[in-house]
Order: C-alpha cells, then structure tokens, then sequence
C-alpha cells in the first residue's frame, strides 16, 4: 500500500491543480459548516446565551455551571460506561457471528439480512417495541411468568443502577449485525492458503484464530472502532425513545443533555459549553487513532 | 409494490403542493396537535378559516409535549422564516415576545372584547408589556382524579373529600389486591401529581410563595417536607412497575379495571371516551383531594409572529379572531377535554366532567384561586421548571428523602434562576 | 475483489457445527424479536393491545391499522397518512445521496491517487466532520440557510445532507482506492490520460462495491434523519417527520398499532435497500473500507 507519491513526475500545470480543485467544495463546505460551526458554539459556551444566541460575554461562568451540574456528571459517567460496554460487546458479538458465519453455513443468505436489518430501522417506533420487550409488567418477564418460570425477573429498565445497561442491549441490537458484515468481510479476503499452511503445521482452530486471523483483521477493527464511537457519542433517538433520560434522570448521556439544555430548558450558553467539552473529548480519543492510521499509509 | 406507491404518493403529493404555495392570505401554523382527535379539533378551524378565504399551511411537528416544535420554531426564525402563528405553552410565549418576534394583537382583542372574557391569570400569559401577543385556545387543569367507578362500588367506597380519605381509600384498595394509584414514571407525569399535592398541602398561598415567586424560605419549608411526604406516599400505592410508562397506558389500567386512579390533566378523559366510557357511570372525575377549589392550569395559546406583509397582518388577525370566537371554543374544547379559554361560552355540548370544569374555571377565576401549572411550564420559565422536574422525579424515584429533597429543592431553584 | 475466500479452509467437527448453528439461531431470535413486536401489534385492534397482550400473536387478526397509517390517519390537521410524504423523502434522499457519493468518490480518487502536500490533514479534517454532533449545528446551519434563502425547502436539506455526510462517503471510497493499484494510473497517465478520463475509465468501473456500500449508508442514515428534517424541511417534511407526528402525542390518545404499522411503511424503502443489497454489501465491505 505504498501508494502514495505515485504519478507525482507525470503532471503537467493543468493537471497540478484539476485535484485540488475537485477536492476544494468538499473542503470548503467542511471548513465552513462543520470548523466553522464548531468555532461559533465554542464562541457561545463563552456567552450569556439563553433562548437565542447573545454576544454578551461571560467567560467561564458556563463551564463552572455546568460541572456544578449533577445532571452533567450523571451523563458524563454513563457515556463511559454505555460508550465502553456498547463498543465491547458490539465487538465481540459481531466477530463471534462472523467467525460462525464463515464456516460454510447453510443458510447463511438468510440469515445475514436479519442480522443486518435493525441497521434500516430508525428508533422512533423500535424504541417502543424495545421498551415494550424490556417492561417486566408486559414483556419478557411477563411472558416468562405466562410460560411458568415464575421466579425470573429482569427489571433492569425499571432500577435506577441498571437501566443504562438496557440501553447498551437495544443499541448492542442495532448495530452489532453491522459490524458482523464488516467482520465477515475482512475474513472473506483472508488468504486462505495462510489457513492452510497453519493446518498443516498441526494449529488448532482456535490457535487458529487467535495466532493468525484475528491480527489478520485488525483493519477491520479500527474501522468498526471509529463507526461504533461515532454511534456512541451522538447516541440520541436511543435514549429518547427507550428511557427519556429515567428512571429519573439515571440514563441521561452528554447527547441528550446538550439538546435538553441548549433547547427545552433555553440555556444555551451551558448547551454549548457541555458540545465543546464532548467535541474536545471526542478529538482527544480521536486524534491518536487518526494520527497512527495516516501513518501506517506513507 | 413500489410502483404502486410511487404513483399513488406523486398525485398526492402534486395535490399537496399545489395548494401548499404559500400567499399573502395564507396563514402558516406550527403545532404539535397531531393525535387524530386534537388534529380533527384543529380542522375545525382550519374550515372556518377557509370560508374566510384564508389558506391554512399546515406546519405539524410533534414530540416531548411541543420540545420538538419549539426547536424547529428556534430554527425559523433564525432563518427568517417565522410561521404565522405557533402553538404554545406560558412563559415560551413572554420569551418570544421578549425577543421581540411577536405581533400586536391590540387592534382584534379591543374590537372582541377580549380583556372581559379571558380569566386575568391567562392574560398573563397572552399579554407581554399590557399588549396581546397570543390568542389562547384553551384551558387544561391538572389537579383532576380519575377514577374506576365499578372498583370504588365494589369495594364500598365513597368519593374522597380530603387528602386522607384519599389516603384511606388507596390504601383499602390496596388490600384488595388491585393497584390503588395508576402512574407513569416519566418526570412531567410526576411533577403532574406533584400540582395537586402541593396545592392539598398549602393551598394557592403556599403554591404562589413557593413555586410562583420562588421564595427560598418557603421553597425549604417544613409544608415542602409534607408536600415530598405525600408524594412518597402517592409512590407507596404505586405498582412496581410505573417506570417509563406512558400515562396513556396507566388511563388504560384505570379504564380496564387493573387500578383504581390516576392524577392526571384532563387530557385523560379522551383516553376514556375513546375507549366508550361515560363519564360518571363509567369513571369518575374529581379534583384531588384537598385541593377544591383551586384549579392549577396550563393554556395553549397560538403566539402570532410579526409580519411585514399588511395582507398577512390582516390574515393573521382574522386568524386570532376565528380562534377566539365562541363557537371555535366549544367545538375545540369538547373533542380535545379541556375548556374554553374564555369563561362566556355556553357548555351546552360538553359532557358532566367539562361542565364541572368550567364552573370550577369561572369560580376560581373569580376568587383568586386559579394558579398556573407547575408541571406544565405556567409558574416559571423552562430552566426553573426542569430543576424542580430534577427533584420531584429523584425523590420520586427513591434518591433522597423528603427532607433532602426539599433542602435540594431550594438550591436547584436558585441554580437554575 | 473477486470473492477470494467463500469458503473457508477452518474444518470444524460435528458437535461445534450444531453449537455453532444453535448460537446462529439463538442470535437470529433476537434480533427479530422486535420485529416480531412491532409487526404482532400492527395486526391487532388496538383492544389486544392496551387489553396487555403486547407479546402475543393476535387474536383477532386485522390490516386496518396499515390502511390507517398509509392513508387515513392525521398527520396534521389533514387526514392523509404517512403517503403524501413519502415522494417529499425520496426527492430529498436520491439527490442527496447521489451527490454525497459522486463528491465521496472523487474526494477518495484524489486523496489516494493524487496525493499532495497536507493531503493526509484534510483527510483526517473530513474525518473528524463524521463525529460532529448534530444539534450543535442546527441553530448556525439555520442562519446560513436563511442567509442563501434555502431555509425550508428540499434544496436546503439536500445541501445540509451532502455537506454532513461526505465524511463517511469520503472514509469509504479512500479506503477502497488506497487498495487499488496504482501502477494501472500511472501507466494511465504515462498514456496521456487526464484526471477525469483515469476516474470515468479506470476507478470508476471497479468501484461497484464500494459504491454499494456508500449508497446503503448515506440512504440509511438520510432517510431516518428527523432533527433536520423537522428544522429545515418547511412545507416538504420528510417521512420521519410524519412518522413522529403520527407516533408521538403528548396529550392525545396513542393508537399503538398503527404506529407501528407506520414505522414498518416508513422503513419499508431502508428495508427493501438492506435485503436486496445486502450481499453486495458485505462483498463491497470485503473488498474495500475494512481493508487498511
């Protein structure tokens, strides 16, 4: 893949600048819609904003407000651990479905898209169903109780403490499928003449996978890394529909408090300063995963 | 398949858009009116706005009881794109009108007569600097019991008259196995019930020093330790599983019988109406024990945003006129369950539990004792409103106790201010 | 990017095969289950299912609630159903995610194939565009939307859509082309071959996959969109906008069947697009952006 000074003897003027031109809309838009707006909200986490944007300045206050918060700390807490678990278990179900998967399984041709459609569907109305599912009063509890199993309980929507790791199993259910494919596919463009040389060096299957592919895939993992984060982080539809933030305010998530604050409760300035602090998160864990992906390319 | 709705939704869409050009006489409504019988309400002036040869763009964007449309209202006006006239709820409209956004309504309301019809505790709301800016359409309350009739005759019980009665006969139907207090565990279904109780406990006194002037003093009060007192006993007769419900499906548990009551605005006699019940055979509606008397409210008002365009000032007029013309009100006000913003329509077409409403209206008008909703954003703006939605649901939900919540109370309320 | 690998070279016994089947099939429930939910309740009157029977078959069997989501319930003051909205939706999501994609491709044939000075910056720049969260820019985006008069109409959400969603398109395509081998554009060039030639006769007729891929998810994710919709949209909202009208009520009462009748109309394009592309969309995965 060292690819990249490639054709740099053959350009002439024109063709010196025919990319960067196609590049530059693309750029342009980018500095403006996505730099510029972000420059503007860090402006506002410094304003007196309420209802609409002020340009009275008040320095710090926000922020000082804003970890004075509880509500704040709550989110902050829960992103990491709804953040942590989601990607994890995301992972490990998407790998171990695709390991499976690729053993020449009848049926596979159906059973890809059920694993694959929650990606389709928006949480307006699954969250519904989900929050039907999860209800110990008329979901699987109640159908466990129906079917005789008196004694199971899961409540977890319900408990103050659990209910943040009901929402990791309903987002687990959106997106793990997706990652599945993506597995699937890093394995379908595995040589398989590496397998079999290790076959015949007497591996194991399970040395197998652990010794040669899964190193094999680590591309695989960085970009469903990147595609689960970014779900993580702007988590919203989720937690709106299956909790609303309860019981109480147990699973509120930086995502929902900003909105909650920049637009129901007209505190703007807070809003803004509570985005900066997730974009400046979000850049933090970012950038060294950028910086060692480009890397890896020159 | 596709080819079909492809075809089908192209026609409809062409009709959609050709009558959807917006001109000088047509008025453009944002709203979150979109369940099938609030949404048929509102066509009833829509029609009447027709034959006045003023179009109707309808702007329907629904979700979090308006938090949805209040943010797409955000985004056009800030493109300069301001509807003609916005649904919504008490101190949403002094902001706007503090920004400067909205009309004059002045003209309309002196040639209708508005300041002698509309109770002076909703002015408050529709006027901003002595001027009308909205018209409201309605008025809902939120102290109101709704309860299963067969439940409370099968087991003896007569209508509460105070709070422990009330007390009493939750608890006698507690032991009869079913659940005494249907309830949907979300915070603005929490801090409903907590309208009512904190009235039961102080009266409008109590409620205006508290929750309308903020007085820290009687914000950390021992009658606030009562008032979270009450609430956990309204928890303890409350089944294990109120968290996150919608408060249709507890009406539902009510209706068929699994509860046998539910402190709810009057927006919940729809769910029984829906479901065939009549009103005092059926199911009961009753204000909460300990709180005759005093009516806490919440008004949907339409806010008029200022236009250039005299053709559109005159539109908009006429529709401030159509909205608050008696006849608008009644036929709104019987199909949505609450009652007409102005205290003169006759209550010929409304049922037993909106002419009990009305009369309570008109007398707490008169007396002094109407106090805007707490839960509902009538006794302060939104940051205040949502930190005592902190409180009520954390103590609700078992974080702290009564006392703790109360001290926590006064400091959330002097944050958020 | 032929299937190299379809089967594997891994032999398994047959005990792990049954394990491994069970595991399949145990996922496979739960990933239906609320499916299940949602198409169970579509079918019942609305009686079963406040009645408290939300996890069972119906007991009467009926389509009225699809008949009412489709084309009688009120989404506003007009009784119309989900059906006037859909055209507003494929209007916005075909322009938009053509023009995402043709952008994506062209900013993934430049970044790898004519790299330059700081190129890798402004990649790492795009990238960084995919985690912005939406409701920060809503409030600026409306202003600058007002400013070019494409405040609610389908133009104005297209452009909010394509601007949000090159990140991803342009993730894709680079990472798919950096796989390419560049000794075919070079010797391309040293033919004399221009920068658009070497895109339309060479990159562009491998790039059915990754193609595939972009489309499915740009189309997933604009379709479902609601925050913009509902802020930019004006008169033309999109499905989800109507969906949210249809499902969410505050005060009024709540016909759950057919909501969820609805939400299955409205997801039924995003649905279609995932079965019917889906084996070409691992195959494009395969041969492109998983790949480093």
């Amino acid at each position: 893949m060292a690819n990249h000074s490639s054709g740099v003897d053959f350009r002439t003027g024109l063709q010196e600048w025919i990319p960067k031109l196609v590049l530059s809309p693309s750029l342009a838009a980018m500095l403006v819609f996505v730099y510029g707006f972000i420059a503007f909200t860090i402006f506002l986490s410094f304003t007196d904003s309420k209802m609409l944007p002020s340009y009275d300045l008040v320095g710090l206050e926000n922020y000082a407000r804003l970890w004075n918060l509880s509500s704040w700390w709550v989110a902050v807490v829960n992103l990491f651990i709804f953040a942590s678990l989601y990607i994890l278990i995301c992972t490990v179900i998407g790998l171990m479905l695709a390991i499976f998967l690729d053993q020449k399984i009848r049926g596979e041709g159906i059973l890809r898209p059920i694993y694959l459609y929650p990606m389709a569907l928006s949480f307006i109305v699954t969250g519904t169903a989900w929050k039907w599912i999860l209800d110990p009063g008329i979901g699987i509890e109640n159908s466990m109780h129906l079917w005789g199993w008196t004694s199971f309980q899961f409540n977890w929507i319900k408990d103050r403490d659990m209910a943040i790791y009901t929402v990791v199993i309903a987002a687990v259910w959106q997106t793990s499928g997706f990652v599945m494919a993506m597995f699937l596919a890093g394995l379908r463009g595995i040589d398989n003449e590496i397998l079999k040389a290790a076959q015949i060096d007497g591996a194991s299957n399970f040395s197998l996978y652990r010794r040669i592919v899964i190193p094999l895939l680590r591309p695989a993992f960085l970009s469903a890394f990147v595609i689960l984060a970014h779900l993580a982080v702007k988590s919203y539809d989720l937690i709106i529909a299956l909790t609303g933030g309860g019981p109480g305010r147990a699973t509120e998530l930086p995502a929902t408090f900003m909105y909650s604050y920049t637009f129901t409760r007209n505190s703007m300035g807070i809003g803004a300063a509570s985005a900066v602090i997730m974009l400046m998160t979000i850049a933090a864990i970012m950038t060294p995963y950028l910086y060692a992906e480009l890397k890896e390319k020159t | 398949m596709r080819g079909y709705f492809g075809r089908k939704t192209a026609i409809a869409a062409a009709l959609l858009a050709s009558t959807g050009i917006a001109q000088a006489e047509d008025v453009e409504v944002l709203h979150w009116w979109t369940s099938g019988g609030e949404a048929s309400a509102l066509n009833v002036l829509k029609e009447d706005l027709v034959t006045k040869e003023i179009g109707w763009i309808d702007m329907p964007v629904a979700g979090g009881g308006g938090e949805a449309a209040m943010t797409t209202l955000r985004a056009r006006v800030t493109a300069g794109d301001a509807p003609t006239a916005v649904q919504m709820l008490g101190f949403d409209i002094q902001d706007w009108a503090a920004e400067g956004q909205l009309a004059n309504l002045d003209t309309v309301a002196a040639e209708e007569g508005w300041d002698a019809v509309v109770p002076v505790a909703l002015q408050a709301f529709s006027k901003f600097d002595g001027n009308w800016v909205a018209a409201p359409v309605n008025v809902h309350s939120t102290n109101w019991v709704w309860a299963n009739k067969a439940i409370l005759d099968e087991l003896g019980i007569a209508q509460p008259a105070d709070w422990d009665a009330f007390v009493a006969t939750m608890q006698k139907v507690k032991d009869s196995g079913k659940t005494a207090l249907a309830h949907g565990g979300q915070p603005w279904q929490e801090a409903t019930m907590f309208d009512g109780v904190v009235l039961s406990v102080g009266g409008v006194e109590f409620y205006r020093k508290a929750f309308i002037d903020l007085d820290p003093e009687a914000l950390g009060s021992d009658q606030m330790v009562e008032v979270f007192n009450r609430m956990g006993t309204l928890r303890s007769f409350v089944d294990d599983n109120f968290s996150g419900r919608d408060w249709n499906l507890a009406s539902a548990m009510v209706i068929n019988g699994d509860a046998a009551f539910q402190i709810m605005g009057d927006w919940a006699k729809g769910e029984f109406l829906k479901a065939g019940k009549v009103p005092g055979t059926d199911f009961l509606c009753f204000r909460v024990p300990g709180t005759q008397g005093n009516v806490s409210f919440n008004s949907d008002q339409f806010a008029m945003f200022a236009q250039v365009d005299p053709a559109a000032q005159a539109a908009q007029g006429e529709m401030a006129r159509a909205i608050m013309s008696p006849g608008f009100q009644s036929a709104f006000n019987v199909v949505k369950g609450s009652v007409p913003a102005r205290t003169d329509v006759p209550n010929d077409a409304f049922d037993a539990c909106g002419k009990q409403a009305m009369a309570e209206l008109a007398e707490a008008s008169a007396n002094g004792t109407l106090v805007g909703s707490i839960a509902h954003g009538h006794a302060n703006r939104a940051a205040v409103k949502n930190a005592i939605y902190d409180v009520v649901t954390a103590n609700f939900n078992g974080e702290y106790d009564a006392a703790t919540a109360a001290q926590n109370l006064v400091n959330a309320v002097e944050a958020a201010q | 990017m032929a299937m190299a690998g379809q089967d594997t070279a891994v032999r398994t016994g047959r005990i792990t095969r049954l394990f491994i089947y069970g595991i399949l099939l145990v996922f496979a429930l739960f990933y239906l289950m609320p499916l299940f939910v949602v198409i169970a309740n579509s079918l019942k009157p609305l009686s079963e299912i406040t009645g408290g029977n939300m996890m069972a078959l119906p007991g009467v069997w009926t389509i009225e609630p699809w008949r009412q989501a489709w084309s009688v319930a009120q989404i506003g003051v007009e009784p119309t159903g989900l059906r006037p909205y859909f055209l507003n939706s494929i209007l916005m999501v075909v322009p938009a995610v053509a023009i995402s994609t043709v952008l994506g491709a062209l900013n993934g044939y430049v970044l790898t194939k004519w790299s330059f000075r700081g190129d890798r910056i402004i990649f790492g720049l795009l990238l960084f565009s995919c985690f912005i969260p939406f409701q920060i820019v809503l409030i600026p985006m409306a202003t600058v939307l007002g400013k070019i008069g494409l405040a609610g109409s389908i133009p104005g959400l297209i452009l909010v859509h394509v601007v949000y969603g090159i990140g991803f398109s342009t993730l894709y395509f680079r990472n798919y082309y950096a796989s390419f081998p560049t000794e075919l554009v070079r010797a391309a060039m040293i033919d004399g071959a221009g920068f658009f030639r070497i895109f339309w006769r060479i990159m562009l007729p491998v790039s059915g996959p990754i193609i595939v891929v972009t489309v499915i998810w740009q189309f997933t994710n604009i379709w479902n969109d609601f925050l913009f919709g509902a802020s930019f949209g004006g008169q033309t909202q999109p499905m989800t906008v109507a969906l949210n009208n249809l499902v969410q009520s505050s005060t009024g009462v709540k016909e759950y069947n057919v909501h969820f009748a609805g939400a299955i109309l409205a997801a039924l394009p995003t649905l279609i697009v995932y079965i019917v592309a889906g084996r070409f969309f691992v195959r494009g995965l395969m041969a492109g952006s998983v790949k480093g």
